[in-house]
């Protein structure tokens, strides 16, 4: 079993190389100002005192006045883990910026929140439906989503 | 309750703490004996079997109708694609499996290909998006062709009815001519509904493609 690393732990290794960029830390997570998430993962994955290599799981939530993304990492060095949210607004197009130059594995993930929630990854090499039909209307797993 | 170390200590029994090899070493020497035996002995090859038919039944003649010998054939030896879409095609393959069986009905062979299938059992979900393939696969198949819609998902779209993504009912693409029913049907169930096919394909006419109606 991996160590928990908490939030205010990681804030405050991160607040100390880009300022600014956290909304908040809490015992569960850490939250990250939407537009700063592709730096912040940069140094999850770099910086040797917290050394995420490994991205267990990205996902979504539709909270309906926002929508919630949580990326799990995992250290397979420091046999670690711990959770980092975003939170990312506006229904017809929301977007934020894609990870897939930190960790390859974010790839076909990206793509199916985009497929099923409708977020759009900024800067993701092959943003594109993943598990549906290109011609699908709509994102199924969205509230408002009537099949 | 509590438990009584001493007592369960007494309850292994003494052969468990001798090592394994010493507790087989009797059996191992009776099939070494065996061995040793059956090479002394065989020092030749055996003759194939000749199966002998009697007298009385070499000069008989059969007579039967072109219908019920090109059926008979048919339905002697309907060769499935392996071909399947979810939880169902665990049940497909079991009844293929020794305790079940299809090679009673001379069905064992489960065909890689759709061109040498005569069969293709919707084991499973059948989404829109695999749709197209299942199309393209049976159509590829050469005629005659038949086709079992295995559980309720292939049925009609089962617990997933009204699902974005399900078809409701895999005879939406191709026609069906036997549904099993079941979440997942059991392989008795599926066999049975393999011999309802049998049936069926028996009632066949050379003259027509439909079978006849009961």
């Amino acid at each position: 079993m991996t160590k928990f690393i908490n939030g205010q732990e990681l804030k405050d290794i991160v607040d100390g190389i880009i300022p600014d960029a956290i909304d908040r830390a809490e015992e569960t997570a850490l939250w990250i100002k939407s537009p700063n998430i592709l730096d912040v993962c940069t140094v999850m994955k770099t910086n040797p005192k917290l050394d995420f290599s490994f991205l267990t799981a990205i996902t979504a939530v539709d909270y309906v006045e926002h929508f919630e993304l949580i990326y799990h990492l995992t250290s397979m060095r420091k046999n670690t883990s711990t959770v980092i949210k975003s939170r990312c607004s506006g229904r017809s197009q929301p977007k934020i910026p894609s990870v897939v130059s930190v960790w390859q594995a974010a790839d076909l993930q990206e793509r199916e929140i985009w497929d099923l929630m409708g977020i759009e990854f900024e800067g993701h090499p092959n943003m594109k439906r993943i598990l549906l039909w290109e011609g699908f209307e709509g994102h199924p797993l969205r509230k408002d989503y009537i099949g | 309750m509590e438990l009584n170390l001493d007592e369960n200590k007494n309850l292994i029994h003494p052969s468990m703490t001798i090592p394994l090899h010493e507790t087989t070493w009797d059996l191992d020497h009776q099939e070494g004996g065996y061995i040793n035996h059956l090479k002394s002995t065989h020092t030749e090859a055996l003759a194939e079997p000749i199966i002998e038919v009697p007298d009385d039944l070499k000069h008989n003649i059969a007579v039967t109708s072109v219908d019920a010998l090109i059926n008979w054939g048919r339905k002697s030896a309907v060769w499935p694609l392996s071909f399947g879409l979810a939880c169902c095609a665990f049940e497909m393959m079991a009844s293929a499996m020794s305790r079940f069986d299809l090679a009673r009905f001379g069905m064992e062979v489960f065909r890689p290909s759709p061109r040498q299938a005569d069969l293709i059992i919707i084991a499973g979900t059948v989404t829109w998006k695999m749709a197209p393939a299942i199309e393209r696969v049976y159509e590829q198949m050469a005629e005659p062709r038949w086709v079992i819609s295995m559980g309720v998902c292939a049925t009609s779209g089962g617990p997933y009815y009204g699902s974005y993504s399900v078809v409701p009912g895999v005879n939406h693409i191709i026609p069906v001519d036997v549904y099993v029913p079941g979440c997942p049907p059991r392989p008795d169930a599926l066999l049975y509904g393999i011999m309802q096919l049998h049936e069926k394909i028996k009632r066949y006419s050379i003259k027509r493609k439909a079978p006849k109606q009961l």
